[in-house]
């Protein structure tokens, strides 16, 4: 059911929310945190609906803040979903003009669910410090998503410079299953220290230099960084040790080979995660990564790029990310 | 620059911190027996393409099937793969389906056949250097307890139940643990022959479901129940499995043995040691079982056991929509058969928290409804400072844990009715677990399979708590047989008559759950 709600106030929103729970049964109750999503028009129905499929795990509030043109009349339009249209969640997107439009942490404030989470979540553009933005200080948690951004490294880069506990990235999330698979290869013998590693990836592809990294952090060891043509997403990693190197290789961006030394090849499918998925596992906890931040804000300076303009493996160059995916 | 020790305790990719990292289990292969079982096709198969599915199989995992089917692997891959399409929870990917699928071997063979050992044996070996297994293996005896002894002893003439060079070796069983203490003795003695008891993986799965973990949650985590956990404020316990299903083809199995011996002994007990055990000093394995284990051995029937327990058998009836025949009715069950289907007893706990609260337990097949719950019913409030009108319709308060369907929390206590006089009603607070939680949260067996990998014991219960259970359930099995047969009972309802007069008895009444 959608209902719009054009030229309102929030207290009207609150009163309809609470009207319909009335109507149709107990739907705020369950919810366990309010998803706050910052987000221009053109791209806000994909995150809705990112946001509708990883509700299913989490219930929660998703407000969908669209902020409009800066000049002209002061007005809110709103519009609530909830039931089949929503998933599991309710959904109110708010659209602000004119005056308002800068103030969206005020129109919030009425709306965010009691005594509960707030994360907040921009899913291309992010002000260059979130957590010190206005609706970035409501939330625990802040999620951006570097490989939106136009230059993926340089956005890396502010993030680590303004880095504060619950900051979060999707590029992040999107390397878990990697960095899984690595940790249990680590887990069999024999038992020996990684003496260097490299991490091949896109070029813009900040899921890769935070994989280089967290290796570099934990491992202590040079690692680096070989580029691959820009949309290839994560592509290999090689641990070297004494008896020989440990490979994960992900040619085509579905299917991937590991390859410990002296033992036979194994595939495993290691698709590219989709966006509910990452936005689901980042909705699982809401404690600040300390892994990440390490990552993050001393990894990467750790990791070593190579001048030269590499080619990346000889092997078949995988197909850019199709529409609608992250690079990962 | 030093790089960072790697050991077998300390993996420099594995901080405690990072809680995001998955749990994926080392290389492994998994040997079932009994493939052609409703339980290998219904639930391990499609929890096995689910793990799968979800990244957490080792790249090296592959499943062997024994059976005495002549197929190949191919075959045995198309039951899988039919099971998989049927009963899975996560969506079919064909690239998911053919990764794991060339880990499939199937060894043809009885169980009483040392060369089709020889050949599992092979098949392992195999696939040890083919796939990289490193020669840990997980033989999953999803076949009748009969079978046992034959199957424990082949491997172990093959070679195949010693642990060799750091490779591990792990057994998993399934219910029923015997069908008194001595035949669980005896078959805990057969296997134990064969494989060491921290080698031994007992399935309860009620243990693998996220409600039955949450009571752990709740009672633990909390500070606003804990305290009222107790005799002191806890009038009675109800813990209720009921079926709505009847024996269907499992005529075989199941007379002779009855509700009781299928449910209670297991799952109801497990239930009520989760609710009724103290503390645990850690969630480790050994600590849980400990109170586990206390808290069972605590355990006492009451002295007069024909009216603290209940035995009844369904007849012909209404069920939903659907007329259904009566036990006795069954293909394959004798006419004088005294197998009980419906089973309720009522124990004490003899420890300071639990003194004078009885727990009830009961199950039974061809009831109103499938549901299972925890009914933990609160003492009246000492005063009431009400007229005793206003105070008629209020019951007594509850917390009642759902698990199954619709897992999740009622709370019941009484609400003021809006209006003009004072008058106060029950009224329910839903926590809804399984409404939208869990639409994605984990199948039981896939949670205690990926516990078997990782050798993960904490949700297996160990042999000394299936000997406490059948300690506890003895002297009623023996009681009941010198009675003849039980009541009947029509199916679709909640039971025979006596099992509410037991509760009149008390003063009390059965939740209608």
């Amino acid at each position: 059911m959608i209902v719009d709600l054009p030229g309102t106030t929030t207290a009207a929103v609150n009163k309809y929310l609470v009207k319909l729970r009335h109507d149709i049964g107990a739907m705020t109750l369950g919810r366990v945190l309010t998803l706050v999503i910052v987000v221009a028009e053109t791209e806000a129905e994909p995150a809705i609906e990112a946001a509708n499929d990883a509700s299913r795990q989490h219930p929660c509030r998703v407000i969908a803040v669209i902020s409009g043109k800066e000049s002209g009349a002061t007005r809110l339009d709103a519009q609530i979903r909830v039931g089949g249209d929503a998933g599991a969640s309710e959904v109110v997107v708010l659209r602000l003009f004119g005056a308002l439009a800068s103030h969206g942490d005020a129109v919030l404030v009425p709306l965010l669910l009691p005594d509960s989470p707030v994360v907040a979540w921009w899913p291309s553009q992010a002000p260059v410090d979130v957590s010190e933005s206005a609706i970035g200080k409501m939330a625990q948690r802040r999620i951006t998503d570097a490989a939106q951004a136009s230059s993926p490294r340089s956005e890396m880069r502010r993030r680590a410079d303004n880095y504060h506990p619950g900051d979060t990235d999707l590029a992040w999330s999107r390397i878990t299953l990697w960095r899984g698979l690595l940790a249990a290869a680590l887990d069999q013998p024999p038992y020996e220290p990684v003496l260097a590693a490299n991490v091949a990836g896109a070029s813009d592809s900040p899921s890769a230099d935070l994989m280089a990294g967290w290796l570099a952090q934990a491992l202590q060891c040079p690692v680096t960084r070989t580029r691959t043509g820009a949309g290839t997403g994560m592509v290999s990693v090689r641990l070297t040790r004494t008896s020989g190197n440990i490979d994960l290789l992900r040619p085509d961006g579905a299917v991937a080979t590991l390859s410990p030394p002296g033992q036979p090849v194994r595939r495993i499918t290691l698709g590219r995660r989709t966006l509910p998925e990452c936005l689901a596992d980042e909705l699982h906890r809401l404690d600040p990564d300390e892994v990440y931040a390490e990552t993050l804000t001393r990894g990467l300076a750790m990791v070593e790029t190579p001048h030269h303009n590499q080619s990346g493996p000889k092997k078949a160059v995988p197909p850019p990310a199709r529409e609608g995916e992250s690079p990962s | 620059m030093t790089p960072t020790a790697v050991s077998q305790e300390q993996n420099p990719l594995r901080d405690p911190q990072d809680k995001r990292l998955p749990r994926i289990a080392g290389p492994c292969s998994l040997v079932l027996f009994g493939v052609t079982g409703d339980l290998a096709r219904n639930k391990i198969m499609p929890a096995i393409y689910d793990l799968a599915n979800r990244g957490l199989l080792p790249p090296s995992f592959s499943l062997v099937g024994f059976a005495r089917r002549d197929w190949t692997h191919a075959d045995f891959a198309k039951i899988v793969r039919e099971s998989v399409r049927a009963h899975a929870r996560t969506p079919f990917h064909a690239e998911v389906w053919r990764n794991l699928a060339e880990g499939f071997r199937f060894v043809s063979g009885t169980f009483d056949d040392p060369a089709a050992f020889d050949v599992l044996r092979k098949t392992l070996d195999n696939l040890n250097t083919e796939r990289g297994t490193a020669g840990n293996h997980i033989f999953y005896l999803s076949i009748p307890p009969a079978f046992f002894s034959t199957v424990t002893q082949q491997l172990d003439h093959s070679g195949l139940s010693q642990d060799a060079g750091g490779a591990w070796r792990r057994v998993v069983i399934e219910k029923p643990f015997g069908h008194d203490l001595a035949s669980a003795r005896e078959l805990n003695s057969i296997v134990g022959a064969v494989f060491p008891s921290d080698s031994i993986f007992r399935i309860d799965h009620y243990l693998g479901k996220e409600t039955v973990q949450n009571l752990l949650a709740l009672r633990f985590a909390n500070q606003m129940f804990e305290p009222i956990w107790n005799a002191n404020y806890v009038d009675h316990v109800q813990i209720t499995m009921a079926e709505d299903i009847g024996i269907g083809g499992r005529a075989g199995y199941y007379d002779g043995i009855g509700a009781a011996r299928d449910v209670i002994q297991n799952h109801l007990l497990q239930l009520l040691a989760l609710t009724a055990m103290e503390e645990p000093v850690s969630f480790q394995a050994r600590d849980l079982r400990a109170e586990k284990e206390k808290v069972l051995s605590a355990v006492r029937l009451h002295e007069d056991l024909a009216a603290s327990t209940v035995r009844g058998q369904y007849d012909q009836g209404w069920q939903g929509g659907e007329h259904v025949s009566g036990y006795l009715d069954e293909e394959g069950i004798k006419e004088t058969s005294t197998t009980e289907t419906y089973a309720a007893l009522k124990v004490e706990i003899d420890t300071r928290r639990w003194a004078g609260v009885p727990f009830y337990l009961r199950t039974g097949k061809r009831l109103g409804k499938r549901v299972t719950e925890i009914a933990v019913v609160f003492k009246r409030a000492p005063h009431l400072p009400f007229d005793q009108t206003a105070t008629e319709e209020l019951g007594q308060n509850a917390i009642v844990i759902r698990v199954q369907p619709d897992e999740g929390v009622t709370m019941r206590f009484g609400s003021k009715v809006p209006g003009n006089a004072m008058e106060v009603r029950d009224v329910t607070m839903d926590f809804g677990y399984g409404s939208s939680f869990t639409e994605s949260s984990p199948e039981a067996y896939e949670r205690l399979i990926l516990d078997v990998m990782l050798g993960d014991p904490p949700l297996f219960p160990r042999h000394e708590e299936v000997e406490l259970a059948w300690k506890i359930l003895d002297p009623v099995e023996a009681f009941w047989a010198t009675q003849g047969r039980p009541d009947s009972y029509p199916a679709g309802g909640w039971g025979p008559e006596c099992a509410d007069a037991m509760m009149a008895r008390d003063g009390r009444s059965w939740r209608k759950p």
